[in-house]
């Protein structure tokens, strides 16, 4: 089973504080850990179960700047088999449509059963890039994967949907799959393994490598152009309890006391 | 005519919130751009739904075929790309919910058309399409333009509008299925609900969630103490059940339970969406986060901008003094 899992480096922001940056339509990065997206983590462990368990290789891609490195180099320690980075300045801008077309255009020429990416962004949150490479690709996918079985030339997949259901759904291969976080248990690598994978290489490819034009990526090839960035509308007027904390425990207490709740 | 098309989403023989979520705001937006708003349903058997949804849309689609009955995005791309190309639509709504995140990038990358996902907001600027959504979790929103065509796809988060319901009385059109042959490369098999470990946190009074904040699954016992002082039980958002720090069934959001206990007490989570859907409707909402513009505080009654692990201890002691209890 030859995998290939597409990850993409952000930086990690759940729990920091953001600001929003001087041009109004980006966060500020001074400051902000970027590390592997939370739900390709999740793809990059499962491919490499799945190379662990059935044989085959794992490539990982990413479409990034240099700095996106250290996540392939995560890639690379945790098993996959050779790292590809796409990078131009041309590149900037890229919605999740137009990142897909890079990402197709470097996929198409390799082989391959299966790709995988995360469900979603934690940055953009645009949930589309693997879908829409499926498409590209003109194979079939599915989306918001919690399990995978394969059996011949088909994968039966759990998809998650709302309210703790699942529906099975069988896609044959080749197919692409974004995977929902929780699949597994991502591993840790060791300091060792990372340090043997600072020696593999990573293969560096521009807009001139890759069939695509100027126009086909960053803003001019995307759908979606961001406009301006701003603080989401408060909806319900926070009073905020403010003391040591001892002091906020004793007014929170008295709040639910207050409330008939104790 | 322009029409503007909504997507009904339906599952085991229930049209889903999100259908007449869109159906409302695609009312509002047809009015304006002078377009009929066309409701669009796809399955089996399902001329009731077309009966309800024609009391909210000028017109109803109704495509009926035996291989609609369950969703399935290969064959949903088919028979949605024929009506779109029959019709041009200004506009095409679809729920970004599980069933809309697996259609709507592929049918839009099909038909060449820009899509905009997860959108809370949707307007025309002319003939430009503007869109609010949201990045990094619900820290920021961005409003942005989609690349212009006159035929559009957006996904709509749930519970972005609210239902208002009208007796439109539109006109239900019955569209044969265009489906020829069998599509096989992608099946629907079966549903199923993952094993549960008996705990029903709809039914608690009180309800302390954790999240990301707690950082390691030795601080379980703590909060699970703090909910047990004030005869609650311990809830978590997405990420704990992902580590397996806690059940599937103590999740409360989109993927997990809807909750509306008398109080909610939210420890170190940051308020995406998905969580915050799911707690909204709560009679009482104290979070605490080190983050002062976490999300969650534009949700909550009482906020606390505080590490958890420094109120945990001395909350639980305070609880127990006021019940009389010994700590």
């Amino acid at each position: 089973m030859d995998v290939i899992v597409c990850v993409k480096h952000v930086p990690e922001t759940a729990e920091a504080e953001i600001k929003i940056d001087s041009t109004g339509k980006a966060v500020e990065k001074i400051g902000l850990v970027f590390d592997i997206n939370e739900s390709d983590d999740y793809a990059l462990e499962e491919a490499i179960r799945i190379k662990e368990k059935l044989g085959g290789t794992v490539t990982a891609l990413t479409v990034g700047s240099g700095d996106a490195d250290s996540t392939l180099r995560k890639c690379l320690a945790r098993g996959a088999d050779q790292a590809i980075r796409l990078t131009d300045v041309k590149f900037n801008g890229s919605d999740s449509y137009a990142t897909a077309k890079i990402l197709h255009s470097a996929i198409k020429g390799l082989s391959f059963d299966l790709i995988l990416t995360g469900a979603l962004a934690s940055d953009d949150g645009y949930t589309m890039v693997g879908p829409i490479l499926a498409e590209l690709l003109g194979i079939p996918h599915a989306t918001m994967v919690k399990n995978i079985e394969f059996s011949d030339d088909v994968v039966k997949v759990n998809r998650e949907l709302e309210g703790g259901v699942e529906e099975i759904v069988e896609v044959k291969l080749p197919v692409a799959l974004s995977v929902q976080t929780g699949i597994n248990e991502p591993r840790y690598v060791s300091i060792l393994g990372i340090k043997k994978a600072m020696r593999k290489e990573i293969k560096v490819l521009g807009l001139v490598d890759i069939d695509l034009s100027e126009n086909d990526v960053g803003e001019a090839g995307s759908w979606i152009v961001i406009e301006k960035m701003f603080v989401p509308p408060v909806e319900k007027q926070t009073e905020f309890i403010k003391g040591t904390p001892e002091e906020v425990a004793a007014k929170i207490a008295e709040i639910i006391k207050s409330r008939g709740l104790m | 005519m322009l029409e503007i098309f909504v997507l009904t989403e339906h599952r085991q023989g229930q049209i889903r919130d999100i259908t007449f979520e869109m159906l409302t705001k695609g009312r509002d937006l047809a009015e304006k751009a002078g377009a009929d708003l066309t409701a669009v349903v796809l399955g089996k058997d399902v001329r009731e739904h077309a009966k309800t949804l024609s009391e909210y849309a000028k017109k109803v689609l109704l495509v009926e075929d035996k291989r609609l009955e369950n969703f399935n995005s290969e064959v949903y791309k088919k028979v949605l790309s024929d009506l779109i190309n029959k019709h041009k639509p200004l506009l095409i709504m679809i729920g970004h919910t599980s069933f809309g995140v697996d259609l709507a990038p592929s049918l839009a990358a099909a038909l060449k058309l820009p899509l905009a996902s997860d959108c809370i907001n949707i307007e025309f600027e002319g003939a430009t399409l503007l869109i609010t959504r949201q990045m990094y979790g619900g820290k920021v929103n961005v409003k942005a333009t989609v690349r212009k065509v006159g035929c559009y796809i957006v996904t709509v988060r749930q519970a972005a509008f609210s239902v208002q319901k009208l007796s439109m009385n539109g006109e239900i059109i019955e569209k044969s299925s265009s489906l020829t042959e069998e599509i096989t490369s992608k099946r629907f098999i079966k549903y199923v609900s993952p094993p549960l470990s008996g705990v029903d946190i709809t039914a608690a009074d009180v309800l302390v969630g954790v999240g990301r904040g707690i950082k390691d699954e030795s601080n379980i016992p703590a909060v699970e103490e703090l909910a047990r002082s004030l005869g609650g039980v311990l809830a978590c958002s997405r990420p704990i059940v992902d580590k397996g720090w806690l059940p599937n069934d103590r999740q409360v959001g989109t993927s997990g339970k809807i909750v509306k206990p008398k109080l909610y007490i939210a420890l170190g989570i940051s308020g995406a969406f998905q969580h915050v859907l799911g707690m909204k409707s709560s009679d009482l909402i104290i979070a605490v986060n080190k983050d002062p513009n976490a999300p969650v505080f534009n949700f909550s009654d009482y906020g606390v901008v505080e590490d958890l692990f420094k109120l945990v201890s001395p909350l639980k002691n305070k609880i127990c003094e006021l019940k009389g209890h010994k700590i």
